[in-house]
Formats: C-alpha cells, structure tokens, sequence
C-alpha cells in the first residue's frame, strides 16, 4: 500500500491560515489502513484545527467527508455539493488523491495533509516499512524475493559494498542490509551460485527516469 | 589485456608496488596537491585521487589527477557511482585517458548521507561492478556500454577495484572478488587492515580459489594519529574492523603518533610476506607528509624505475 | 478568579475497576468534589481520541481517563491502550498550543475507593489552579465563567 504521514500540525494550519471554512476530506484507502488519513484521523485533525484556531480567536469551520478512495474520479464525485462555500480542500490521501481533486476542482485550492512517503506493507502493528522501488521492471525472481533497488541504499545488483557490516546497511544501524537478507535467503534456497553472475545495468526508462507513467488495458476501454 | 599503465608494467613484472592516496582540496587551488605530491613521488609508483570520498565536495579526481601528474606522479583516478550515471562515466573516462590517465578504481562511493550534502539526489545508475565490465568493455572491445562502436582511440585503462575483507558477510566478500575479476578488474587495493587475522583468512580463501594469480592486490594501511582516530574508525566507519589492542597500544604510548607510524610500518613488513599480496596501498588520511617516512622505513625506498 | 471558579471534569471510567472505585467511594462515604462527572466505559480502551477532544470542544475543563492497573486489564490490553491513547493526544494538545495537564491518565483497581477519591481531589485541584479552558473563556466574555 501506499504509506502516506501527515505532516506537521503547524504547516497545515500555515496553509489555511486565511480560511474560514474548510473541507477535510479523508480516504478509505491505503491512508486508512496505515492509520494517517482515514475516517478517524480526518475528524481528529479537524478537532485539532478548531481547537487551534479557536485559541488563536479565529475560528474555523470544518467539513468532514470521507471518500471511498481518492485515486478514482468516480469516488470524488460526491465531493461535489461539499465544496460550494469552503474556502480549501484539504485532502488526507496520497499525493494521488490530492491531484485528483484538485483536477475535479479547478478553482478550488486543494492542499496536501500528508507526505507520501513510500509503498510498502506493515511490519507490526504501528509499524510500515518501504518494500518496493516501483522500477517497472521486476527482478525479485533474481534476489530470492529481496528487492535490492529499494532496500538497498545504493539500488546495487550485485552486492554487498563494502560498507555492509554485521548484516546493517552503512547509513543507518536500524536499516539491514539488503544484500546480507538476499545472501542468507539465497542460501536457504541453495542457489548461492546465482549470485556469482553478474547482473547487468539496469534500464532504469521502466522506471519514473523514463518519464510518467501510463498502464493500459485496452479490452475494458468501451468509451 | 596490456596498457600503457606503469603501474601494471611494474606488477605485471613482479614488483611489490607502492601507492598512496591525495585527498583533492576543498577549493580550487592545486597548490597543496601538487606540494603532496612532489614530496611522494621519489616514494611511491602511484598515487589514488579520491573522489569525494564521504560524500563531501572536493576538488574531481580527474582534474586533480592532472595535477598530480604533472607533478611527476602517476596517478589512478577513482571514481564512484553515486555521483555519475552511465554517460557522465563514459564521457569522464574519454576525458580522463585523452589528458594521459591510465588507471581508475571502481567503487560504489560512500552514500551521500556521510557528506556535507546529505539531501542532494543520487545517482547509484551502475554498481561498481557493472562499471568495471563497462570500462573493460570500452578497452577490450571497443563499445560503449549501449554497444555502439567506439570508432577510434578507445580509452584503455588499467582498472583497479576494491575488496574489503572487514565488511560482511565474509565468506561472500571472496566470491565477490571473484566477480570483479571476471568483470574485469586487474588490480584490488583492500580497506585498510586492522585485523591481521581476518586479512589473513581472506587471503587463505583468495589463495584457495586462485584469484591471487589473475588479479594484483596490495593491501591497503593507514596510519593512526591516536587513540582517538583509531576508537572513531573502530565504531564510526562502517565495514572497519579495529581491534581493541590498536587502540589501548595507542592510548598508552608516549607519542601516539610515532606508534601510529611503528604499528604501519609493522604491518608492512607482515604484509609483504602473505603469499598472493603483490603490494601496499598506504592511505595517510590527512597525513599524506608521513608517506615517505613510512615507505623509506618499511624498506621500500628507492622505488623501481619504469622504461 | 481561583475563588468562584468551579471546573468542569470529565472522568472516563472503566466499568471494571475505576467506576467500581467509584462506588465504592459513594459506599464509603468519601468526599470527593461534585465536579467530576463520571461517564462509564466497558474499559477503558474504548477511549478514542476523538472523544477526548470532543469533551474540551464542548466544553470541559478538564478530562481523565482511568483504568485497572497493569496487568490487571479485564480486557487484557486496554488500559495500555488507553495510556498511550491518551498520551499521544497529550501530544497533540500541546502542538495546537493547548495545555496537555488538563488531561490524565491514571490507574486503579476496583478496591481503591480512596485513591478514587484522591484523583477525583487531584485533578479538580490541578484545573482550578490552571483556571478555565482558554476554549470557554472567550464565550462570555468574561473570565472565571465555567459555564
């Protein structure tokens, strides 16, 4: 999923400042599983702003919605009696989402709750972690199902570096070494011969360096 | 495959080598450079010139390589990854041997993380061993790595590499070497060596896989200052291993920088006599006046001539 | 102002062992100030962020929540929960410039009628001291009007 953290409290009240109404519009999607921007934390960020503004003597009005995602133009819709007399959006979801109801919105200003940091999936409750670099251009089949673009700092195909020491990647000692998880993985597989092959330079144009990207699915388009 | 290298003329011929490493200046003045090396030359047979090491903005290795070589010393130009993609090295490379370079060393480069500008994008478009295969590519068979001809004066370099036999995990770091010697890599400088014991071992698998007899390696050393120097390298720097006794023999000497310069000078002498090591790679971080000392000291001095 | 200021306080009890305590201080005919009003949870890990910030919202001058001791959980887990919920809105009260004392978190067990009494005493004490919620003040006008 998409792992998405709001940001700072003060730069949200920064950003609507000279508003006297706004809407806050949450996602029931990626952002509600890992807890940053779903129904529960829309409504406490609106509590947060009112009390905030309220204290400042300059009170703020708040509409709460929540959409069943942001990232559908079909979902945003309902947004559309809501956003008659506010004077900004602020959206919980993902980058996606934000455009996508700036786009539906056009002479509204839309504004961002949250950094969309990463994809990834949970560790523990409370807990994500990055897993994949999005590169286009899959190669977990060659790593013993360890992505070295992402999970290792210097996206290197055919590691350790030399920095790799007592299984922690050199930037940070909470961060483990991609290439340590893929050589013990690989072991356990038995093909610890694979990794004496060389893996080529990547063609990184599958990735975001080849410009944005589009999927398509030609045999669902009926116009 | 031969070049013009008088580096790998010197090793091809069974010499025990000598080099050294210039750290390139925070400005743009060559003056220090050049200073560092007109002191080294009579005492080593080449010289590293870091690029950005840690990640911190220095003067290009390419352009203080010039410089060092004008000033009599054969320089090998390092160059990492982080920095450059794929057409900003080859075009360096075309540069660099068309001013005279005739080694580099390929390496990943320390994450920018470590450096003065931690928030700047990386690069990280080839690993280090993708880059030798890439530089043995343009010398051996005359492409560039999209595999388009180079139709003339293709760039051919002597192309080093480096192993750290401190970095985990260790059974994988022979096999590794193993790799950068069928990409392409002639000659291996190792991290600097603390622990004996384990450089031994590496070398013992080296020996055991016959790598010893297909690439050149010199073993790299650094000279303490102090206790300090040594307790930052043991716990700061990842992938060094400094043994506890380095650091108290540090602590409790009476001129810790005289010791510094005993204990490198003892290493030396233990290297030299570890089968499969054709030479010493002295990295006098910040120290580079103490080179000459340490080479005259460890009876390597005078340096062989090179036709 | 401390003179005729009479704080509102919300005391988040659970059934088990803080609303227990509560009664059992009624039995025990402890005096405890009539500004507590006590609204009862299955435990105290129903507590939700949102319902801590409601109750200063509408109003209250103060908000506790209280739980069985650690360990002693009917539910297992939800006083631990309910600590680091209220912690964490702890946080965020002092982010948005609002003075996080007026909200606790305590525990106690089912047989501590006095020690319910005491936090009861505690917290009604802290709030008439820190006076009351700059959220009330402005809507009359006047200050000291726990209205």
């Amino acid at each position: 999923m998409i792992i998405a953290q709001q940001k700072p409290i003060q730069e949200i009240a920064e950003m609507i400042k000279d508003c006297r109404k706004v809407l806050l519009v949450g996602c029931a999607g990626c952002v509600t599983v890992c807890l940053s921007g779903g129904e529960k934390e829309t409504e406490i960020l609106a509590s947060e702003l009112r009390i905030m503004r309220k204290l400042q003597d300059n009170p703020l009005e708040t509409v709460t919605f929540v959409c069943t995602r942001q990232c559908d133009p079909e979902y945003i819709t309902p947004l559309d009696n809501l956003v008659e007399d506010v004077d900004a959006i602020v959206s919980l979801a993902c980058g996606v989402g934000v455009q996508y109801v700036a786009e539906r919105f056009p002479t509204k200003w839309v504004l961002p709750a949250q950094n969309t940091n990463f994809i990834g999936g949970s560790i523990e409750h409370g807990i994500w972690e990055e897993r994949c670099g999005l590169c286009g251009n899959c190669i977990l089949h060659l790593t013993g199902g360890i992505c070295p673009i992402i999970r290792c700092s210097k996206s290197i195909l055919n590691g350790p570096c030399g920095g790799s020491q007592y299984g922690k990647c050199e930037v940070s000692k909470d961060t483990p070494c991609a290439w340590q998880l893929i050589y013990d993985r690989m072991q356990s597989l038995g093909k610890l011969d694979k990794l004496l092959e060389i893996q080529p330079p990547k063609d990184w144009s599958t990735a975001r360096h080849g410009g944005p990207r589009r999927a398509v699915r030609e045999d669902v388009i009926i116009g | 495959m031969s070049t013009e290298s008088k580096l790998q003329a010197l090793l091809d011929r069974g010499e025990f080598v000598v080099t050294a490493e210039i750290g390139p200046p925070k400005h743009s003045s060559p003056e220090g450079i050049k200073h560092h090396a007109e002191m080294m030359k009579d005492y080593v047979d080449a010289t590293n010139i870091t690029d950005c090491q840690t990640a911190i903005v220095r003067m290009s290795s390419i352009a203080a390589g010039i410089h060092v070589m004008h000033s009599g010393i054969e320089p090998i130009i390092q160059m990492t990854c982080r920095d450059r993609n794929r057409i900003a090295m080859q075009s360096d490379l075309l540069g660099a041997y068309s001013l005279g370079v005739r080694n580099v060393l390929c390496l990943s480069g320390d994450h920018q993380k470590f450096g003065n500008h931690p928030t700047a994008k990386n690069v990280y478009d080839i690993d280090s061993m993708q880059l030798i295969n890439m530089v043995r590519q343009m010398r051996d068979d005359k492409v560039f790595l999209c595999g388009e001809e180079i139709k003339q004066a293709e760039p051919r370099f002597f192309i080093g590499a480096v192993a750290n036999p401190f970095a985990d995990p260790f059974e994988f770091r022979v096999v590794r070497l193993e790799k950068k010697i069928n990409a392409g890599a002639q000659f291996i400088q190792t991290q600097c060596i603390f622990d004996m014991e384990r450089f031994e071992r590496f070398m013992e698998k080296v020996r055991e896989r016959g790598l010893h007899e297909r690439v050149h390696i010199l073993a790299g050393v650094t000279p303490l200052k102090s206790w300090r120097a040594a307790k930052y390298m043991q716990t700061s720097v990842s992938g060094m291993i400094v043994p506890d006794e380095i650091v108290e023999r540090l602590k409790k000497a009476e001129d810790p920088k005289k010791e510094g310069v005993e204990i490198c000078i003892e290493q030396i002498k233990h290297i030299r006599n570890i089968p499969g090591v054709h030479g010493v790679h002295i990295m006098a971080i910040a120290w580079e006046e103490i080179v000459p000392e340490i080479v005259q000291r460890a009876g390597l001095h005078p340096r062989p001539k090179v036709q | 102002m401390a003179g005729d200021f009479e704080p509102k306080i919300v005391a988040f009890c659970c059934h088990y062992c803080a609303y227990s305590a509560a009664d059992l201080a009624g039995s025990m005919r402890l005096q405890y100030p009539t500004n507590i009003r006590i609204v009862e949870m299955t435990c105290s890990g129903n507590i939700d962020h949102r319902v801590i910030l409601n109750a200063f919202e509408e109003g209250a001058d103060g908000v506790y929540v209280a739980g069985c001791m650690e360990g002693d959980c009917h539910f297992l887990k939800g006083n631990y929960r309910a600590k680091k919920r209220v912690n964490h809105v702890k946080k965020l009260l002092e982010e948005i410039g609002f003075d996080s004392r007026r909200l606790e978190f305590y525990n106690l067990s089912a047989a501590m009628g006095p020690r319910f009494a005491e936090i009861a005493n505690e917290m009604t004490q802290r709030i008439k001291e820190l006076g009351p919620s700059p959220l009330n003040k402005k809507e009359n006008g006047k200050e000291g009007d726990g209205k």
